[in-house]
């Protein structure tokens, strides 16, 4: 049976999607669909992927109930924990697999953007544990915010680039890295962090994170019995989403993305092309890119994934938006009732499920989120200033 | 509409080397002046780019002047306005992003263009296989689509894309961003050598041809050239349309000589 998270043909997810590059990129594009296309249909490469997976990155990761937060909500939560991932995020799931590919296409390097600094952290982990070099390029903004992660990626022995083109963040990070991979192909491997991008990018990252998703369907079988109502995720590119989706798209459960009030692309965007891909976009009424606003620096997105695009726009997942504020407080909620320090980005779900309960999520629903990573990184202020310093050593 | 492709083709039929110039519109209150400038100088059809928030193959250069001309109000209303109170003696392509054609809608986005008589369209990030549709309009709104052809595309691709292309075929000199370079690249001159064997359409080479020596080098190989960042420095250095002139006609000579 074909699956509505499928193969996606000529590249597209429905209208969305699409190889919209310089003429430049046309063959390295080419050559990463053909090499995953080859791999990812290869036994060998499956295992070694999984195998490093769990004996390295700490998968399978639990899928935890949160006994507290579902008494307080009048749900039945289960978290999805892939905080507890090496590198303490979902970002790891696909680096390695991306690492793993640049091995084989024989590439020596890998670059990468970087927004909250976890996917550049993630990436300069993988480039460690298969002996590639490694720059990210990170917006200057974000460099400032998210210092202790730009010290890890350094640690790691990753070389960081602050953009200091346009909106300073993500998107321009984004750029700078394309433009980089340009002039570098023959031995450089783009190594993108969300589901974004030309084809194959946004295809190959859903199937590197379809773990996640995996996984919870089969614990959450286990564990409970059948199908959540609800599956939760935040989305700003929306890998872990996506990931996190794919093992729940073809059941009953009702798919929920939580984008961030200033980045919602699919809430308040409208169709557009950039950074190689047709989905939605925020954009001015003459089609320039505007810059998203948001707390977590993770999903200051102006842009969002293909296939959350196709997925709205057939009604198959919907697409909700929490404030910053609502963000905040879901930090200090999870962290109280549950031990558990969010990141900012999947902060964004916990606030949709504290806003939404007994609403939009009905009483006694059950509900798995994905809580895509862990906090540390935004509670070290005080750490962030050490480590500025530490870096301009 | 002036045609680009006659326009350059009948230049190189009489043995000419061929030389196309841009420049950012919108950038600072006299780019109108500078582009009537390095006409007079002798350019012999001009690329005028339509500032995107999001350059995705520009260098620094280009980036500063495309912000600068956002900043200051340039839409893509504003610039082909401006253009179409102008009469120049030699044909305009438009250079842009995708997203901009997307957003006004392709058929729309044609009739800009011909409203203010621009004939060639250059979108650096519409992929061949991403541009059936617009191509198709543009057919009809007789709009001459460049397609651009990199050091990394196969013969048979470039043969293909050698075969699409209205106006002339762009055969891009470096593998990298639009900026100038220290020396003419060695890929730019194998580019042109290459494309030269596979069609008998105008190669013009473009991308890192940063001054007259590099231009002359680059076409004796090629058609002609394509000079963008170093004009656009020019005048974001505030040479304007005087500084552009002599620029362009040092240009001029170096690839006539």
């Amino acid at each position: 049976m074909s699956s509505i998270m499928d193969h996606p043909i000529d590249g597209r997810f429905g209208e969305f999607g699409g190889r919209y590059v310089p003429e430049s990129l046309h063959g390295a594009c080419a050559e990463v669909e053909r090499y995953f296309e080859q791999f990812w249909s290869d036994e060998e490469f499956r295992y070694e992927y999984s195998h490093i997976l769990s004996e390295y990155a700490g998968r399978p990761t639990p899928l935890t109930h949160a006994k507290r937060l579902s008494d307080q909500l009048g749900l039945q939560v289960f978290l999805k924990r892939e905080d507890l991932t090496h590198t303490g995020s979902h970002k790891i799931n696909n680096v390695i697999g991306q690492a793993l590919l640049a091995k084989k296409m024989g590439k020596t390097k890998v670059i990468a953007e970087t927004g909250a600094g976890q996917h550049g952290v993630a990436t300069a982990t993988a480039a460690a544990l298969f002996g590639l070099s490694c720059q990210i390029y990170m917006g200057e903004i974000d460099v400032k915010r998210q210092a202790l992660n730009v010290f890890r990626m350094q640690l790691l022995g990753a070389e960081v680039i602050p953009v200091r083109s346009g909106s300073k963040t993500l998107k321009d990070a984004v750029n700078e890295a394309m433009r980089a991979w340009v002039s570098e192909l023959e031995n450089t491997h783009y190594c993108i962090g969300s589901v974004m991008g030309p084809h194959p990018y946004p295809y190959m990252v859903r199937e590197f994170q379809r773990i996640v998703g995996d996984e919870a369907s089969s614990q959450f079988k286990r564990q409970v019995g059948g199908t959540p109502d609800f599956v939760v995720a935040c989305v700003g590119g929306g890998s872990n989403a996506a990931g996190t989706f794919a093992g729940f798209v073809d059941s009953t459960a009702k798919l929920i993305g939580v984008e961030p009030e200033g980045g919602a692309a699919i809430g308040k965007g409208s169709p557009g092309v950039v950074h190689g891909m047709r989905s939605y976009l925020l954009q001015d009424e003459f089609g320039q890119v505007e810059e998203a606003k948001s707390i977590s620096a993770g999903l200051d997105y102006p842009g969002v994934g293909p296939e959350h695009s196709y997925l709205s726009s057939i009604g198959r997942a919907s697409y909700k938006a929490v404030s910053d504020s609502e963000v905040l407080d879901a930090v200090v909620l999870l962290s109280r009732l549950e031990g558990i320090v969010p990141a900012l980005e999947p902060a964004h779900a916990v606030a949709y499920l504290a806003r939404e309960a007994g609403a939009e999520l009905p009483t006694d629903s059950s509900v798995i989120l994905t809580l895509s990573g862990r906090g540390d990184k935004d509670a070290e202020v005080v750490a962030s200033l050490i480590g500025a310093r530490l870096s301009d050593g | 509409m002036k045609s680009l492709e006659h326009t350059l083709d009948a230049k190189r039929g009489k043995g000419a080397k061929l030389l196309v110039t841009y420049i950012t519109g919108g950038l600072g209150d006299q780019w109108i002046e500078v582009l009537q400038a390095v006409v007079d100088a002798g350019a012999d059809a001009v690329e005028v780019g339509i500032p995107f928030s999001d350059p995705m193959i520009d260098g620094p250069i280009i980036q500063e002047a495309s912000q600068r001309a956002l900043d200051a109000g340039a839409t893509p209303m504003s610039v082909f306005g401006a253009l179409s109170c102008l009469e120049l003696e030699v044909p305009t392509a438009v250079m842009t992003y995708y997203n901009l054609i997307h957003h006004a809608g392709e058929e729309r986005f044609a009739q800009w263009m011909n409203d203010a008589s621009v004939s060639g369209a250059i979108f650096p990030d519409l992929s061949f296989e991403e541009g059936g549709s617009w191509r198709r309009i543009a057919k009809e709104w007789g709009i001459e689509t460049v397609q651009l052809v990199a050091p990394s595309t196969s013969d048979e691709r470039a043969t293909l894309l050698c075969e699409e292309s209205r106006g002339f075929v762009y055969a891009v000199g470096v593998m990298g961003t639009t900026g100038e370079r220290d020396r003419l690249q060695t890929s730019a001159l194998e580019i042109s050598n290459r494309l030269k064997l596979i069609t008998n359409k105008t190669v013009l080479v473009g991308i890192g041809v940063s001054n007259s020596e590099q231009a002359r080098a680059a076409s004796e190989v090629a058609d002609g050239v394509v000079v963008g960042s170093a004009l656009v420095r020019r005048v974001l250095e505030g040479e304007g349309p005087r500084g552009a002139y002599n620029f362009v006609t040092d240009l001029r000579k170096a690839i006539d000589s």
